[in-house]
C-alpha cells in the first residue's frame, strides 16, 4: 500500500514502524545514549526508538530537542524514519540536520492504518509510506 | 512553496552541503507554516552558542556544517557560555572552556562575527522599520519588531544558521502585515518606578498573552532600557514577539476587539512577589539583556567607594565593555568589588557549576528562567535593592 504525504525531510529508508499516538519531545524524553524513551508516563516508556520508523503525531519542547535528534543519530540510536501527522520545527530540522528522511499529512488518515510492528519505508524526497505488511 | 532557479540549485547542493542543508531547513519550515516563497533578509542573530545550552550535539553538529558552510549576509552571535578573554581568572570549569571555544571557532570559521551579545541593536546593529531579518535570541526578536520595526519570526538558533547562509528566510508570520496587529491591550494604571517593574510588566502580560501581539496603553516616562527589559520579559514568560506601546512604537495596529486587561499597583507587587524566591544571594547579576553603557554608568555610581559583601557580575557586550573600561566606569565597579563580564551573561553561562545557589537580579527575564536553567533561588528587586 502506498500512501502519498508531504515530503519534510528528504533520503528513503524502512524498517519496523513503532507507532504512539502522543507527541514526543525529544529533549528529555528520549535517552539519546541508549534511544529508550524513559518517561515513565509516556505510551512507548521503555521501547527504543532506534532502528525503527517512529510515528507519532508531532514534536513538543524546546527547540534544543533538535539536537537531540542529532545526538540520537551520532550514537547510532536514531529511528531510521519519521513519520507525522503533522510536522512541527523542532522535529523537521532535528530529521534533517540528522539526515533522517521524514514525510508528514498523509492523505485518508493514512497514519491511523500503520501499526506498531508493520513494515514501512519512507520516501523524504517524493513524500511517500510504503507499507509492506 | 515556489522556489526560484537560483534557490532550487542551492538545494540541489551548487553552493556545497551545508547550504544544500540550509535550503532543506527552509523548505520544511516554510511548508509547516504554509509559506508561499522565500525572501532575502538582510541580517542574521544566532542562538545556541553556550555550550551549555548546545551539549556535544551541538559541537559536531557545528563543526560539520562549518566544514563548507559560509555566511552570505551580516550575522552575528548570541551570548555564549563564559567570558572569552577572562574565564580562567573567574572560576569557569576549564573542561566546558575547551568545549565553548570550540562551537565559537566554528561559527567564525562559518563568518560569523563572534559579538555574543543578545543586545545587538545596543552595539550599532540597528534594522530599520519594514526591514526583513532572521533573529533568535527573543529578547532581541521582540525589540527589533518592536522597538525598531523591523521584521522578523522568532527563529532558533539553526533556522537563524541556515538564514545566514542562504539570506533568506520563509514569508509567513511576522514578516506579514497581517500577523502584525494586538489582540491583547493591557492598561497599564500601575507606576512603574524603574527597569525592575518593567520586568514584572513583561512576565505578567507575557503569561496571559503566550504568543499573541500585546499592546499596552498608559505607560509614559521610560528609557531605551526600560523597553528593553519589558520586551524580554515578555518574550519569556510568553512567547510573545510583538508589542506596541500607545504613542511610542513604530507600529501601532489592535484587532476591533481585543482582550482588555488592567495592570495595576495590585498585580505589580504579586508579580514581583512571585519572581522572589530568596531573601539573599552569593552572586549579583546584571545586565539581562545586557547592560547599556549608561546602565552601567548608573551601577557605578552605586558602588563607587563602596565594598560589596557579595560578588556582582554585569554581564555586557565586549564592545560596551570596553567603553565602560575607557571612561574608569570598569574600573569604579572592580574596586568595589564588581566585574563586568563579556561575551555571557548569568543565564547561558554555567553558575551552578560555580558554587552559586542564590542570585539577585533587576531582570523578569533572569528572574523567570534561573530557578529552572540555572537552579537557582532568586532575589528579585529594582537596582538599589540588590546591591545593597
Amino acid at each position: 500500500m502506498r500512501i502519498k504525504g508531504r515530503a519534510i525531510s528528504s533520503g528513503k529508508a524502512g524498517g519496523e514502524a513503532l507507532v504512539s499516538n502522543e507527541a514526543i519531545s525529544f529533549l528529555g524524553e528520549v535517552d539519546t545514549k541508549t534511544g529508550i524513551v524513559v518517561n515513565p508516563k509516556h505510551p512507548l516508556f521503555r521501547k527504543s526508538v532506534a532502528g525503527k520508523v517512529l510515528l507519532f503525531p508531532r514534536g513538543r519542547g524546546s527547540t534544543v530537542g533538535s539536537y537531540a535528534i542529532y545526538q540520537l543519530k551520532k550514537n547510532g540510536k536514531a529511528p531510521k524514519a519519521i513519520v507525522n501527522e503533522e510536522a512541527e520545527v523542532i522535529v523537521a530540522v532535528g530529521a534533517i540536520i540528522s539526515g533522517i528522511p521524514m514525510v508528514d499529512k498523509l492523505e485518508r488518515r493514512g497514519f491511523k492504518l500503520i501499526k506498531s510492528g508493520s513494515k514501512v519505508v519512507v520516501d523524504g524526497d517524493k513524500g511517500i509510506v510504503e507499507v509492506l505488511k | 512553496m515556489h522556489l526560484s532557479r537560483e534557490e532550487e540549485d542551492i538545494l540541489e547542493g551548487e553552493n556545497g552541503a551545508a547550504a544544500a542543508k540550509s535550503m532543506e531547513i527552509l523548505l520544511a519550515i516554510g511548508k509547516i507554516f504554509g509559506a508561499e516563497k522565500l525572501i532575502p533578509v538582510t541580517s542574521s542573530q544566532i542562538s545556541g552558542v553556550s555550550y551549555k545550552t548546545v551539549g556535544d550535539a551541538g559541537i559536531e553538529f557545528l563543526e560539520s556544517f562549518a566544514k563548507d558552510g559560509r555566511v552570505r549576509i551580516p550575522s552575528y552571535l548570541n551570548p555564549c557560555g563564559m567570558d572569552l578573554e577572562e574565564w580562567k581568572g573567574m572560576g569557569f570549569p576549564k573542561d566546558f572552556a575547551r568545549k565553548q571555544l570550540r562551537i565559537i571557532q566554528a561559527y567564525k570559521k562559518m563568518g560569523v562575527e563572534p559579538t555574543c551579545t543578545c543586545a545587538p541593536y545596543l552595539i550599532g546593529i540597528l534594522p530599520k522599520k519594514g526591514e526583513h531579518i532572521a533573529w533568535s535570541e527573543s529578547s532581541a526578536v521582540i525589540f527589533a519588531n518592536s522597538a525598531l520595526g523591523a521584521r522578523t519570526n522568532r527563529e532558533s538558533g539553526i533556522s537563524a544558521l541556515a538564514s545566514a547562509i542562504t539570506g533568506k528566510t520563509p514569508y509567513f508570520g511576522y514578516h506579514l502585515d497581517e500577523n502584525r496587529i494586538a489582540e491583547v491591550v493591557f492598561n497599564v494604571k500601575a507606576k512603574l518606578g524603574e527597569m525592575s517593574d518593567f520586568g514584572a510588566l513583561g512576565i505578567y502580560a507575557g503569561g496571559i498573552a503566550k504568543q499573541r501581539v500585546v499592546a499596552f496603553e498608559g505607560i509614559e516616562d521610560f528609557t531605551v532600557d526600560e523597553v528593553k527589559a519589558l520586551g524580554a520579559a515578555l518574550a519569556a514568560s510568553g512567547s510573545v514577539a510583538l508589542f506596541f506601546i500607545e504613542g511610542v512604537t513604530p507600529e501601532w495596529r489592535v484587532v476591533d476587539k481585543p482582550e482588555r486587561i488592567e495592570f495595576g499597583g495590585r498585580e505589580l507587587k504579586e508579580t514581583r512577589e512571585s519572581l522572589n524566591s530568596s531573601k539573599d544571594a552569593e552572586l549579583i547579576a546584571i545586565g539581562c539583556p545586557h547592560c547599556s553603557l549608561e546602565e552601567i554608568r548608573e551601577i557605578a555610581e552605586k558602588v563607587r567607594g563602596k565594598k560589596l559583601r557579595r560578588k556582582l557580575w554585569v554581564c555586557t557586550a565586549r564592545k560596551i565593555k570596553k567603553k565602560a573600561d575607557k571612561l574608569g566606569l570598569t574600573k569604579i565597579i572592580e574596586e568595589a568589588g564588581g566585574k563586568v563580564v563579556s561575551d555571557t551573561c548569568m543565564v547561558v553561562s554555567p553558575i551552578e557549576e560555580m558554587n552559586f545557589r542564590r542570585t539577585a537580579v533587576n531582570s523578569g527575564k533572569a528572574a523567570h528562567y534561573l530557578p529552572s536553567f540555572c537552579k537557582q533561588r532568586v532575589l528579585f528587586g529594582s537596582l538599589k535593592d540588590i546591591l545593597e
